[in-house]
């Protein structure tokens, strides 16, 4: 019975790490993929750019996100220019280190999804928006990118996946999000194993549903391939 | 003699070496339907393409209802496409829209026409080429024949001026070219201005008001259907010709 309540307990008290975790993950995913896109078009549009695009996936890719995270809390204070910047009042944030790391880290994955998104797209549905007058704008409004996030959203569910469980990095530049505060809690209690259960359950809880919207999401933007 | 739809003045156009078109012009007016031949590589397709633009001439104009077109004024391009009809050899639905979004797509999104207008003359076009059950239909779910009437449903979804066939049933099973080569003669028979560029020699002697016959990237012969399909003048023509009829009993 005791055990039953500790488990409730220390659900109920993980749960209030839920918020932070979810907004992380939104935040970043949502940044994450505007940058995406753009750093999509730059590469398929210019060739200073797709170097500089590559360079960037490079670097991002290449490199652990937990190193990213601390090269940007602990980094950024050192340089007097970035204290006396605009951006500190953000740049002083662990939320915002956090944040700006994770969305860095995710549009580089992202970008390489979505290039190979916009290289399945077949070259006649393209063609036949043209031929009705579409501007280039509509075309990659109504065309491009509906039929390129279709082709690309399999491997970007797993992309999503995993930026839910980067979020759990944050908790080491103190922030008290799931993973977070199951490490407070184990550190008065010492009792990893049901405390990393529950977080554990947290975190399946959190991506069955994320795996569920974009099921959905796939059926709507209808069948894959052509 | 009324106004020309399409004026395709001295259009020269070339692929890095080989120039596929050489000085080629032709005129059509209103109710007009046009049969373009010719043996593959002669450059009927690339003719065709340069009318809306999809490839951009070297040389010479294109002029659509009285309007020359300038590759470099995208503006006046798109709003120049959007009153031709252009039907594909592969089809070219978008294979994330429905049968009914892949027609209204463009009536509702470049000309802006109300949702609901759009949808009823969708239907009674669809119906029109016997796929009013198929609106809800993914196009990969439908045969070839299906698919292009489909395509040509949304050429007509946005009212063209003239339609332009691009071998349309070219892609096509044998068993599935009849039911489309319907579609389209209904088409000419409605008095629909038309340019075809096609293989279906017995097709296009049939529903063709001239026919033209393009050997290496110029107007070799051009004519009455009567002429063209029956009594050549040129020599490549005959035999052109004498060929693809004798394929099309043989099989």
């Amino acid at each position: 019975m005791r055990e039953l309540d500790f488990l409730g307990a220390t659900m109920l008290q993980l749960l209030g790490g839920v918020p932070l975790t979810v907004g992380l993950t939104a935040g970043s995913v949502a940044a994450g993929a505007v940058l995406a896109l753009l750093l999509a078009l730059l590469r398929a549009n210019s060739r200073p750019g797709a170097a500089l695009v590559s360079a960037y996936v490079f670097v991002f890719r290449g490199t652990p996100l937990l190193l990213q995270i601390f090269f940007i809390y602990y980094g950024a204070g050192q340089f007097a220019f970035v204290r006396a910047s605009v951006l500190w009042p953000f740049l002083r944030e662990p939320w915002c280190c956090a944040l700006l790391a994770l969305a860095l880290n995710d549009a580089a994955y992202a970008s390489e999804i979505l290039r190979g998104g916009f290289a399945a797209v077949p070259k006649g549905a393209v063609e036949a928006g043209r031929a009705v007058g579409m501007t280039r704008l509509l075309l990659l409004r109504r065309v491009v990118l509906p039929l390129a996030i279709r082709q690309a959203l399999p491997a970007y569910g797993n992309e999503l996946i995993a930026m839910v469980k980067s979020t759990s990095l944050a908790s080491l530049v103190t922030l008290m999000e799931v993973t977070g505060i199951a490490y407070a809690i184990i550190s008065e209690t010492y009792r990893a194993i049901e405390v990393f259960l529950c977080a554990g359950a947290i975190y399946l809880v959190l991506n069955f549903a994320l795996t569920r919207a974009v099921a959905v999401l796939e059926a709507k933007l209808g069948p894959a391939g052509t | 003699m009324s106004e020309a739809v399409i004026e395709v003045r001295a259009v020269r156009k070339r692929f890095g070496a080989h120039e596929v078109l050489r000085g080629v012009s032709l005129t059509a007016h209103q109710g007009d339907v046009v049969a373009i031949i010719g043996a593959s590589g002669s450059g009927k397709s690339t003719l065709l393409r340069c009318i809306p633009l999809l490839e951009a001439p070297d040389e010479g104009e294109i002029v659509i209802g009285g309007e020359r077109l300038d590759p470099a004024n995208r503006h006046q391009v798109e709003r120049v496409r959007a009153t031709l009809g252009f039907v594909f050899q592969s089809f070219n639905l978008w294979p994330h829209r429905t049968v009914l979004g892949n027609v209204i797509e463009a009536p509702v999104h470049v000309q802006r026409r109300p949702r609901g207008e759009c949808v009823a003359e969708a239907e009674a076009l669809l119906a029109k080429v016997g796929l009013a059950d198929k609106r809800d239909a993914w196009p990969n779910e439908l045969s070839g024949g299906q698919q292009q009437r489909a395509a040509i449903a949304r050429a007509r979804a946005m009212r063209p001026r003239a339609l332009l066939f691009d071998e349309p049933t070219s892609a096509l099973d044998p068993e599935l070219v009849g039911e489309v080569l319907r579609v389209i003669r209904a088409l000419a028979e409605e008095g629909r201005t038309m340019l075809i560029v096609t293989h279906e020699m017995s097709f296009a002697a049939d529903v063709s008001s001239r026919a033209i016959f393009l050997d290496d990237g110029v107007i070799a012969e051009e004519g009455p259907p009567g002429q063209i399909f029956r009594d050549p003048a040129t020599e490549r023509c005959r035999a052109f010709v004498r060929r693809h009829l004798e394929r099309h009993l043989g099989r």
